[in-house]
């Protein structure tokens, strides 16, 4: 399979993901969206590495999810905290910073 | 080492100066009272010893000369603007040694006067004296209109500053307030003169003006505007209708200092100044004749038409104050209606075209006003009361106080020999010699009153019933000592006069009648408030008209006052309304117009984090699509 393929396929998840992001109303499947848009960049990570003979790539993506599993529990420990206060993790009841 | 007399002149004014710098500076000094008095007193001794010994130093052919001792001031790229120096000629050094003497003996008469203000107070007096014969005495030697414009401006505020000595009574502080503002109506119209003089010309001094004057060289547009302006200087400072309501006011400060600023010299500034620049007045385009002070006269009789105006106001203010003066029952402001009728006499001599009169008048006038000032402080100190009606029988307590007031007040209603009936003498020569009838019968009129209002005073102060048989203290032998010098200074004026054999150019029945009509309103006075034999509600009733307005001073205070509230709070009005409709309404909008945008910007920030999220997908893409096109 050529890279195009990949990075296609990479584009793809990202858009699926921010629309995840756009969409939900759902704080936790906000999460969910940024994570398959976090794993989109991990494949174009992995395809170039593959594709270059660079191991740099792989390496990356080793922090990134490192990184991922780190902001998810930050992420998910606001949610929880957020419920707790709010009784809600609707995102559109969540409007503490409107001006 | 001999000094001339621009040196002299010099030190004239140096040493009140000195002294007025050392009660201002050493705080010490001037809150210890006493030793502050004993400083001005002295500087001021020293200062008449160097005005006489100026005096004295001019030969007669040298008063002619102008010696002078200038230096240029406010320079420019044409040459300076301005000199500043002493300019010494026979009228300044009468006027100097006048002006020292006055305040040195008025100083000495308040050392008594004061004797129970806290010694503060007293300092804070003297200081101002101090300044005040230094400023005045610039005045009189200054050598062109700007030097005299500062100095008359500094007078101006020693009147203010004594008038309100007492400041904590509310009708002193008044009294200074409506002194300083009146009088400074008038040198607006001075300044704006001598400015507009200053462009026509070039010049401020006194002596190329009165050269060119003389020569018949000074051709200006508009001089009558323009001596008419600094004429208006002259009727403030000088007390001329209708800016004569100051002056009685002014009465509200410590009766020494009425004796020498509101009497014997400051007032006079006006007659001096329009004595000075006369020439120019009567060369004015308009042919007629009018008067103006004396120091500038030359200047005035370039401009006739001013000058006739000055004789006309002259002559009407002696009438109109001698008639006030009747009805009055202070005796200060009965004192003080008389010197503005005595300022409208010398007015009436400059505006006639003879300032020597004027001057003539203003000298003698200065020593038996201000004699009859402190003679009235001592009567206020005997009885506690201004009140005439409130007096009497003083003469046989204090026959020397009732005597030297007696010798003032026959000089003042021009009673031969004494000093006022030579001057009043010569002024109503001069007035008659320039043909001008009303102001003359306006100024005989003045003098039968004049007369009459005086002995009024006398007979009820110091003749008839004595009001109460308590004994009274001596008067301080200061103040008594200085009264029976004045006596005597007069005494020895009119003596000379009348054995100089000085006689004023008119016809020779003028004296006659001058004294005549004098005599009359004496004659008057004393059937009416000692013999009894008129009653004076009889002739009040039989004088209705005049009564009544005179009663109310011609309603010119009440007219002040409403003209100047209609002013102010019509200007008032109209300054509140741009300020709350213009000025604010600007603020206003520019405000919600602030606020609105705000209130629109605001709805973008919805903080909701998706939105958030959105902008930055849509900013993402925008970029891409720039950088595809770029």
């Amino acid at each position: 399979m050529p890279l195009t393929a990949y990075l296609v396929l990479a584009a793809l998840v990202f858009v699926i993901g921010l629309f995840g992001v756009l969409t939900r109303r759902n704080a936790v499947g906000i999460l969910l969206g940024i994570e398959l848009m976090l794993n989109a960049v991990n494949i174009n990570l992995v395809a170039f590495s593959r594709f270059r003979a660079d191991v740099a790539g792989l390496i990356f993506t080793l922090f990134t999810i490192a990184i991922t599993v780190a902001e998810i529990a930050v992420g998910l420990a606001i949610v929880i905290v957020i419920f707790r206060v709010r009784r809600t993790i609707e995102a559109d009841h969540l409007d503490l910073l409107r001006g | 080492m001999r000094l001339g007399s621009p040196e002299l002149a010099l030190l004239v004014l140096a040493l009140p100066f000195a002294s007025f710098l050392a009660l201002a500076l050493i705080r010490p000094l001037r809150r210890s009272g006493r030793p502050a008095a004993a400083v001005s007193i002295l500087a001021m001794a020293a200062a008449l010893g160097a005005a006489a010994a100026m005096t004295w130093e001019a030969s007669p052919a040298a008063r002619g000369l102008n010696p002078a001792r200038l230096w240029s001031w406010l320079p420019a790229d044409g040459g300076p603007m301005a000199s500043v120096g002493v300019w010494v000629d026979g009228m300044a050094m009468q006027m100097c040694v006048l002006v020292a003497l006055i305040s040195l003996l008025v100083q000495i008469y308040s050392w008594s006067y004061l004797a129970d203000e806290p010694p503060p107070s007293l300092g804070r007096y003297y200081a101002y004296h101090s300044l005040f014969a230094f400023s005045m005495l610039g005045l009189v030697l200054s050598p062109g209109f700007l030097q005299m414009f500062v100095f008359w401006e500094l007078v101006g505020l020693c009147s203010y500053l004594l008038i309100g000595y007492w400041y904590d009574r509310p009708s002193a502080a008044r009294a200074a307030v409506k002194a300083f503002w009146i009088t400074k109506l008038g040198d607006l119209g001075f300044v704006a003169g001598i400015v507009m003089l200053w462009a026509a010309t070039g010049t401020f001094d006194f002596w190329p003006l009165f050269q060119a004057a003389q020569a018949g060289a000074l051709h200006v547009d508009g001089l009558t505007t323009i001596m008419f302006l600094i004429y208006l200087g002259a009727v403030g400072k000088s007390a001329q209708f209708p800016l004569h309501v100051w002056l009685p006011d002014a009465m509200e400060g410590p009766t020494p200092v009425s004796a020498l600023i509101h009497a014997a010299t400051m007032v006079t500034a006006g007659v001096y100044m329009v004595a000075r620049s006369r020439v120019i007045f009567e060369r004015s385009p308009v042919a007629l004749e009018v008067v103006m002070v004396a120091r500038v006269h030359p200047l005035f009789e370039l401009v006739p038409p001013v000058l006739t105006l000055i004789a006309w106001v002259g002559a009407f203010t002696a009438l109109l104050a001698a008639t006030m003066a009747c009805v009055e029952r202070d005796i200060k402001r009965v004192l003080a209606y008389s010197t503005v009728s005595q300022l409208g006499y010398m007015m009436a001599a400059n505006g006639a075209g003879a300032p020597e009169a004027a001057f003539q008048h203003l000298t003698t006038h200065g020593v038996f006003k201000a004699l009859l000032f402190l003679g009235a402080g001592i009567v206020i100190h005997h009885f506690h009361t201004n009140d005439v009606f409130r007096m009497g029988g003083l003469f046989v307590q204090r026959p020397w106080v009732g005597g030297a007031f007696l010798v003032a007040t026959l000089a003042l209603a021009g009673v031969w020999p004494l000093p006022g009936f030579f001057s009043k003498e010569a002024v109503l020569a001069g007035v008659l010699d320039a043909r001008l009838s009303v102001p003359f019968l306006m100024l005989i009129a003045t003098s039968f009153l004049t007369a009459f209002y005086m002995f009024r005073v006398v007979f009820l102060a110091f003749f008839g019933q004595a009001r109460d048989h308590h004994e009274h203290p001596a008067p301080p032998v200061a103040m008594d000592a200085v009264c029976r010098g004045l006596a005597l200074l007069t005494l020895a004026l009119g003596l000379r006069a009348a054995l100089g054999g000085h006689h004023a150019e008119g016809p020779a029945w003028l004296p006659w009648v001058s004294l005549a009509w004098a005599l009359a309103g004496i004659t008057l006075a004393w059937a009416t408030y000692q013999a009894h034999a008129v009653d004076p509600a009889r002739l009040a009733t039989a004088l209705a008209p005049i009564d009544f307005l005179a009663r109310r001073r011609y309603f010119l205070d009440a007219l002040f006052a409403g003209t100047y509230r209609v002013l102010l709070l019509g200007l008032s009005r109209v300054v509140g309304w741009v300020d709350r409709y213009l000025v604010d309404g600007v603020l206003n909008a520019l405000s919600a117009g602030a606020l609105r945008a705000g209130d629109t910007a605001r709805r973008l920030q919805t903080g909701h984090p998706q939105d958030y999220v959105y902008g930055v997908a849509l900013g993402v893409l925008l970029l891409l699509v720039w950088a595809q096109l770029g």
